[in-house]
């Protein structure tokens, strides 16, 4: 079987994010950039299906500025076979549109069984690239899983919904987005950090897509103004002496919240 | 066939298993009629599709498109990709509104890539300008405000449930049968769903105008009713951090955060929660904060209001009693 995981490189959550306030543009250089933590479960899930069939095939995908090679490099040291990083200038501030045509394009490339996204990114936080790539690879989407089964023709598992949890089955191939639900990954350990650095690393451009960024044909979103909102300010604290439940009672019958 | 309004905004609902218009119905119709027309779709099961569009109606659609799901249809999503993309050929509006849920960011998502419209997501409020419509949005956690517009053409905007707070006037009935073709395109297959019983009568955490979460300082799935006591003398929903999730002291739905439900009441409580950046980006726009911790150098006293540094063990029962006691 041959796996595709698409992984983002995002600010650190647990920095300060900030955003260019001139551009729109997450301004990578005020935090530190990670591998996105739902991306690694992904992983997770392909890692787990390789660990008990021979001959599965791993390749994740990413599409990120040329400062990431590191970041996505971590999958190879987590234990997939082989990267493809998509790295182009044109790509700057690239809207959901056009990520979604680079990604599919991508993904054509390779023969993939099964192609595994997180259900949402934690710095884009749209949660629209599974469907939106189902879409243009005419594939079934399997979205929001918080279990996954596999088998060598189909993929199955639960999927929450507002108000419920559906059983959902498709053939093969589809792409499929899993929640954290999910386990945890596993930590790349020293040994799987020295074989990824002989491991294939493909660094392609839009040209090797055959994508023009510039292209009018299809309609883009652009953010037209952003401003920051003033930090909130801390207020009363008190210290409970044994009257710090009443304090707190009154409090919220003073502001009429009682 | 009938004629469309010039200004169009389409809104797609959708109908849960008993038949009911789904709950976003009258903020999606509520937005839409403050920057347009509101035309609804709706995709419901056989049968159920005449009195959905009655309350359609009653919250504010001038006219409604009807497409009801072919009867043992279980393919996931792709109905009602077809039938958005059959309502905005009837219809040429200026733009498609859909819910922020699961299913409506599976709908969007496909719908956009198909008809080669731009995508706005999670939008807290939409707005007309002289060069159409705008949406607007909170980023990164509450810390920006943003608005986005597509480059030409209608966009298509996923709203944040909850946000938007215009209601629409209720309008006549006016409905009629959408014909969906088929595209053919593959799908998954829902082989079963079960609804998750809410046992208790506390408002749903998204929307919610009072919230009260607890944290992993709660330290037990017992000792989490204690959340819900307090949740219940102030009328609030119940919400948790990932810690506690995780601990499996309650579900998954109550998580607020970056990864869970963004919350924006006039009420937030956080209990036993150390305030980390991703439980705060769900929640750090409400209105009033409060916090109890036993820490009092933990994060979320920063941005509350009113913040009890003590045993929450000790102080919310006493608030729970003085409340009672004041409530009478
Ligand atoms: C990608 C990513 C996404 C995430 N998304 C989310 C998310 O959506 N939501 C979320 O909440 N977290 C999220 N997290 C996790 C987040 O980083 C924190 O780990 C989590 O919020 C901590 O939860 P907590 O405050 O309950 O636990 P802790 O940080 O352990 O805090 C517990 C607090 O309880 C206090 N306490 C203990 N006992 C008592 C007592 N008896 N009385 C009073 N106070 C007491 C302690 O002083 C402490 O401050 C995410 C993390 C990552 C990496
Ligand atoms: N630039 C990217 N490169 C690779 N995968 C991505 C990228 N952006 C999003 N994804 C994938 O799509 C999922 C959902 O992202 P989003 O729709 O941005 O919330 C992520 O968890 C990733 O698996």
């Amino acid at each position: 079987m041959k796996i595709a995981v698409l992984v983002k490189e995002v600010p650190d959550t647990y920095g300060d994010r900030k955003l260019d306030l001139e551009t729109g543009l997450a301004d990578r250089a005020a935090s530190e950039a990670v591998l996105d933590e739902i991306g690694e479960r992904a992983l997770e899930v392909a890692l787990n299906y390789a660990d008990s069939h021979d001959g599965t095939e791993i390749t994740v995908i990413s599409m990120a500025p040329s400062g990431a090679t590191a970041t996505i490099r971590k999958g190879l040291a987590m234990g997939a076979g082989n990267a493809v990083h998509i790295s182009d200038e044109e790509l700057l501030g690239a809207d959901l549109g056009l990520t979604a045509e680079v990604l599919a394009a991508a993904i054509r490339r390779g023969d993939y069984d099964l192609v595994v996204t997180g259900n949402i990114s934690t710095d884009g936080n749209a949660g629209m690239l599974p469907a939106m790539l189902a879409e243009h690879l005419d594939l079934p989407h399997v979205t929001g899983l918080s279990t996954v089964e596999l088998t060598d023709s189909t993929v199955s598992g639960t999927r929450a919904v507002d108000g419920g949890q559906q059983q959902v089955t498709a053939e093969l191939p589809a792409v499929i987005s899993i929640t954290e639900a999910l386990p945890e990954a596993r930590f790349p350990n020293f040994k799987g950090i020295m074989a990824a650095k002989k491991k294939p690393f493909e660094v392609i451009g839009l040209a090797d897509l055959d994508i023009d960024a510039a292209d009018q044909s299809t309609a883009r979103s652009i953010m037209v103004s952003v401003a920051e909102k003033p930090p909130r300010e801390a207020g009363e604290k008190v210290v409970d002496d044994g009257n710090g439940g009443a304090e707190l009672a009154e409090f919220l019958i003073k502001n009429r919240l009682a | 066939m009938a004629e469309f309004p010039q200004d169009t905004i389409l809104v797609a609902l959708t109908v849960d298993p008993e038949g009911a218009l789904e709950k976003p119905a009258a903020e999606l119709l509520g937005g839409a009629a403050a920057i347009g027309s509101p035309v609804a779709l709706i995709v419901a099961p056989a049968g159920t599709g005449d009195a959905a569009a009655e309350t359609a109606a009653s919250l504010g659609a001038v006219q409604t498109l009807i497409a009801e799901v072919p009867a043992g249809s279980s393919a996931l999503g792709t109905f009602a990709v077809d039938a958005l993309v059959g309502a905005a050929e009837l219809t040429a509006p200026d733009a498609v509104l859909v819910p922020n849920s699961i299913d409506g960011r599976d709908l969007a998502g496909r719908f956009a890539v198909r008809t080669g419209s731009a995508l706005s997501v999670d939008a807290i409020g939409v707005e007309r300008d002289s060069e159409g419509i705008v949406a607007d949005h909170s980023v990164y956690g509450g810390g920006y405000t943003a608005q986005s517009a597509p480059t030409f053409g209608a966009p298509v905007i996923t709203v944040r449930l909850g946000a938007i707070e215009n209601r629409a006037e209720a309008q006549p009935a006016n409905a009629q049968t959408l014909e969906v073709t088929d595209s053919g395109k593959r799908s998954a297959d829902v082989t079963s769903y079960e609804a998750v019983v809410e046992t208790s009568s506390r408002p749903e955490l998204r929307g919610a105008q009072k919230v009260v979460s607890g944290g992993r300082g709660v330290g037990s799935e017992e000792s989490f009713e204690l959340v819900g006591e307090f949740a219940d003398v102030l009328g609030a929903a119940v919400g948790a951090s990932r810690a506690a999730v995780d601990a499996g002291y309650i579900a998954q739905s109550h998580q607020v955060g970056q990864t869970g439900v963004s919350v924006s009441p006039q009420l937030y409580v956080a209990l036993g929660i150390s305030g980390a950046i991703q439980h705060k980006a769900g929640m750090q726009t409400s209105k009033t904060i409060v916090a109890v911790n036993k820490d009092g150098e933990a994060p979320i006293f920063d941005i509350a209001d009113f913040g009890v540094v003590g045993d929450l063990f000790k102080v919310v029962p006493q608030a729970v009693e003085t409340l009672k006691a004041k409530q009478g």
